[in-house]
């Protein structure tokens, strides 16, 4: 991997995108609109985005919606249905079929296994509790599913 | 109380600017802010917690070469220095009175978990969240 630097005062706008991700995941975040908030061009922000987090913007944006998806799966009594128009996918079987392709669960059995499990994590702050959740998406959904269905990638939760 | 955590720093980019925010918007108070040639010891206080110091220092020579700076300041640009935690009172009031004098809130104040809370930062990129006391908590 190739580490390269970049100008703090550009990471500091590219922050702002992510924040306005991060608290509106649910949203649609086009990379125009997301370069808009950073001020930088389309042509660079993705790259920009990506060397910053490591993460391409719309995957960092999946990570935070399946994170609040789990959140809301743990602690809500939402449906499914519910859950899945509420963090910003258009359909309940991507959501289903991505949540799956991620997590190895579906989103009913995550719920009854968290439901299960008793936490003492009363005592962290929400959103660190949430984001220790976070799924951490190092490849593509799409490719990840290529090599679990060619068995060399173990589930990883 | 005599013993126990006296100072914790922040890197921040710019001193100034940073004093500005956290004594100018956020309403703390200077407590120490001593130059030495290129080095600036810089600590600010909340007005309720005289025992602890928060130091606003800038990443840089002399105590750090300049490639250690730069990647530090690339990490707290990008956010990712560690939690910051500011309690309060009421997060609605405090989120009212800050976000008038153009604190960039990342979150608006949201109740859950049997309290109020929001999220801002500030210009450097540290995360505070803010977090209303609970009653009785400890």
């Amino acid at each position: 991997m190739k580490f390269t630097s970049q100008d703090p005062e550009l990471l500091r706008r590219l922050l702002r995108a992510k924040d306005r991700m991060d608290v509106a995941s649910h949203e649609e975040w086009s990379v125009q609109r997301l370069a808009r908030v950073s001020h930088v061009s389309q042509a660079h922000f993705a790259r920009a985005f990506k060397e910053a987090f490591g993460v391409p913007p719309h995957r960092y944006l999946l990570t935070r919606r399946l994170e609040r998806a789990k959140t809301l799966l743990r602690d809500t009594e939402l449906s499914i249905t519910d859950i899945a128009f509420q963090t910003g996918w258009k359909s309940l079987g991507t959501f289903g079929r991505i949540f799956r392709d991620v997590t190895g669960a579906s989103p009913g059995e995550l719920r009854a296994r968290e439901k299960a499990a008793s936490h003492q994590l009363d005592r962290v702050p929400a959103c660190y509790l949430s984001a220790a959740h976070r799924p951490d998406l190092k490849i593509a959904v799409s490719e990840k599913r290529r090599l679990e269905a060619r068995g060399k990638l173990k589930s990883t939760k | 109380m005599s013993q126990g955590v006296g100072v914790v720093g922040l890197y921040v980019r710019d001193q100034d600017e940073a004093l500005q925010f956290y004594v100018g918007k956020l309403g703390f108070r200077v407590h120490t802010d001593s130059k030495n040639g290129d080095y600036r010891w810089l600590t600010v206080q909340h007005p309720d917690q005289p025992s602890f110091q928060l130091g606003l220092y800038k990443p840089g020579p002399p105590v750090l070469d300049a490639a250690t700076a730069q990647t530090l300041s690339e990490i707290v640009a990008k956010g990712a220095m560690p939690p910051l935690v500011l309690v309060v009172d009421d997060c609605r009031v405090a989120y009212k009175r800050m976000h008038a004098v153009g604190v960039e809130f990342t979150q608006e104040p949201v109740s859950r978990y049997g309290s109020t809370d929001a999220s801002f930062r500030d210009p450097s990129g540290n995360g505070w969240k803010m977090i209303e006391a609970r009653k009785g908590a400890a």
